[in-house]
């Protein structure tokens, strides 16, 4: 596998970096592309979101680049190295769709689970759940139980996890998908104020237009049979970002574009 | 009250039909008694107690048994041949030994299924082979052999031998349904918790002790429950065939060939009783596990 040159001599590291990158599952119905001839580039400090319809493979890539899926064709590098390799150096934190904690450890402990694995001791351990939990708001919950706690912060503590370690890259699956919307807004807040804190880099699938465009600096838009990106969009808007600047033109003229790349990619209408 | 009242309806629903059988199931040997003692008449309450009351009916009527219970336990010391707590002792820690052999064997038997396809293929089918064989069958031969091989073989004193004899058969009892409990259990984390193991590169056995055993626990006692009820059941059989002496199959096997129904019905009770205790444990075990797991109370 080649390995991009990870930094070029001005510009930005290069975080993730994918060349004509595909992925097929052999099912009993036939070979499924989930991903054809992907080609991106991540530099360090992106907020990257992927949308696209179920099915256009924007899970599929992020599991790629978190190496729980293998490519089959193509060249993709984390941080210059492999997948593998990022994954063996801890590379990255992954939120899932669902919180996925732990349910016989409290939340302290859930977010401790990463900590432990990699070694770290008891205090430095203690040092960086207090760290997180303020980080996400959960300061005061560290001995709940995740049943005792609402879904919204419970993505919160799967939020924290994984930033309790030292990775660079932080790859989100629809991780405000089951919430409802006056708790995803105030978690989009959240989430940005807490990117420019950390200056993570940060990969964020999502099926939401208005998410992704009031989150991103970066937005891939991917359509579905096979997998691909139909349209990269840099987005305009300033770094600060309050919440009603969902109403700006500038705003709804990326929603726009990315409406229309996805129309591009066809079947996406029951979305608004 | 809303719980007890139910519970104490079929108790009551029970003893009325055990007196209303005893009646019927006593009234042949008691018509027996008149008729040989030429005694003629008998008012129907009369002829009602006294079929409550023999020496040896054919159904014992419950405070007969629990009349019984009461002498051989309350009132005779434990360490006397004639108390059934001395016989439950003795059912007891070869219930007990067997439950942890089986356990201990079925959690093992598990782990190497979850972890080894190999083994997943080639041990899972005999695991459930080995319970078609009716333990009547091999119980016998355990004890017999293995009795054999403990005393002759390696010595071991009688006692002990004895012991580990009927623990073998408690183990071959108990350890199955705690093999397929905990393979289920082990094998019960979802799939996204096991993705978040391997984004944490972590070793195999930190997904053991960290995610699949936490993970199998409500398993565990599920099965543990069930395995520990079996192993009585393997004790008091492995206690049925070698003319044992002490322990309640012994005493069960006393009682039927001397026709001492009373004494049978109470060593019945005393391995239900002992059953109900055995699981009550296990229960009680769960909840203190259950509680520093921090389970949502129901």
């Amino acid at each position: 596998m080649s390995v991009t040159s990870p930094n070029n001599l001005s510009g930005p590291a290069v975080v993730v970096a994918a060349e004509h990158l595909g992925l097929t599952f052999g099912t009993n119905d036939g070979p499924v592309h989930a991903l054809s001839d992907v080609n991106l580039t991540i530099d360090k400090g992106e907020f990257v979101s992927f949308i696209g319809p179920s099915g256009c493979g924007k899970t599929t890539f992020l599991r790629t680049i978190a190496d729980l899926e293998q490519p089959t064709s193509g060249t993709l590098s984390i941080n210059g190295m492999t997948p593998q390799q990022a994954r063996q150096t801890r590379a990255y934190g992954y939120v899932f769709q669902a919180p996925a904690l732990y349910p016989w450890r409290t939340i302290e402990k859930n977010v401790a689970l990463p900590l432990e694995i990699m070694g770290y001791s008891a205090s430095q351990q203690a040092q960086r759940i207090k760290r997180t939990m303020d980080l996400v708001n959960l300061a005061g919950f560290e001995k709940k139980f995740p049943w005792q706690l609402s879904g919204g912060m419970q993505q919160r503590a799967s939020i924290a996890r994984a930033l309790a370690f030292d990775a660079d890259l932080l790859l989100m699956d629809e991780p405000f998908g089951a919430l409802d919307e006056i708790v995803r807004d105030h978690l989009n807040s959240e989430l940005l104020k807490l990117w420019s804190a950390t200056q993570k880099t940060i990969c964020f699938v999502t099926h939401s237009i208005p998410e992704a465009v009031y989150l991103s600096t970066k937005i891939v838009v991917m359509s579905p049979r096979p997998g691909r990106v139909t349209d990269i969009i840099e987005s305009t808007l300033p770094k600060d970002r309050p919440l009603d600047i969902r109403e700006t033109p500038e705003f709804l003229a990326i929603a726009a574009r990315v409406r229309d790349g996805l129309r591009a990619g066809h079947s996406y209408e029951e979305v608004v | 009250m809303t719980r007890t009242l139910p519970i104490l309806t079929v108790l009551l629903a029970i003893v009325v039909l055990w007196y209303l059988a005893a009646i019927a199931m006593n009234a042949p040997w008691q018509t027996d008694v008149y008729k040989r003692g030429g005694i003629e008449n008998v008012p129907a309450t009369q002829f009602v107690l006294d079929t409550w009351n023999q020496e040896k009916p054919v159904l014992p009527a419950a405070h007969q048994v629990l009349t019984e219970l009461w002498n051989t336990t309350v009132m005779v010391a434990p360490n006397k041949p004639r108390s059934l707590i001395f016989h439950a002792w003795v059912t007891f820690s070869a219930t007990g030994l067997g439950f942890l052999m089986g356990s201990l064997l079925g959690i093992g038997l598990a782990v190497l299924i979850v972890h080894n396809d190999a083994t997943n293929r080639s041990l899972m089918p005999w695991i459930v082979a080995s319970q078609t064989i009716p333990i009547l069958a091999l119980a016998p031969l355990i004890v017999v052999i293995g009795f054999n091989i403990f005393t002759g073989t390696l010595h071991i004193p009688t006692d002990p031998a004895r012991l580990m004899s009927k623990a073998i058969i408690s183990a071959y009892l108990s350890f199955f349904p705690v093999a397929v409990g905990m393979v289920k259990g082990l094998r019960s984390p979802e799939a996204i918790q096991l993705d978040l193991m391997r984004t944490y590169n972590a070793s195999a056995s930190q997904v053991f002790w960290k995610l699949r055993w936490p993970g199998a626990m409500p398993y565990l006692f599920t099965s543990l429950k069930i395995g520990v009820a079996a192993s009585l059941v393997g004790a008091i059989v492995g206690e049925l065939p070698t003319g044992a002496v002490a322990g309640l199959g012994a005493r069960l096997l006393a009682g039927s060939y001397y026709s001492q129904t009373i004494q049978i019905w109470s060593a019945l009770f005393a391995a239900s009783i002992l059953a109900a205790l055995l699981v009550i444990a296990v229960s009680l075990v769960e909840r203190l596990v259950g509680a520093r797991m921090g389970v949502r109370p129901s």
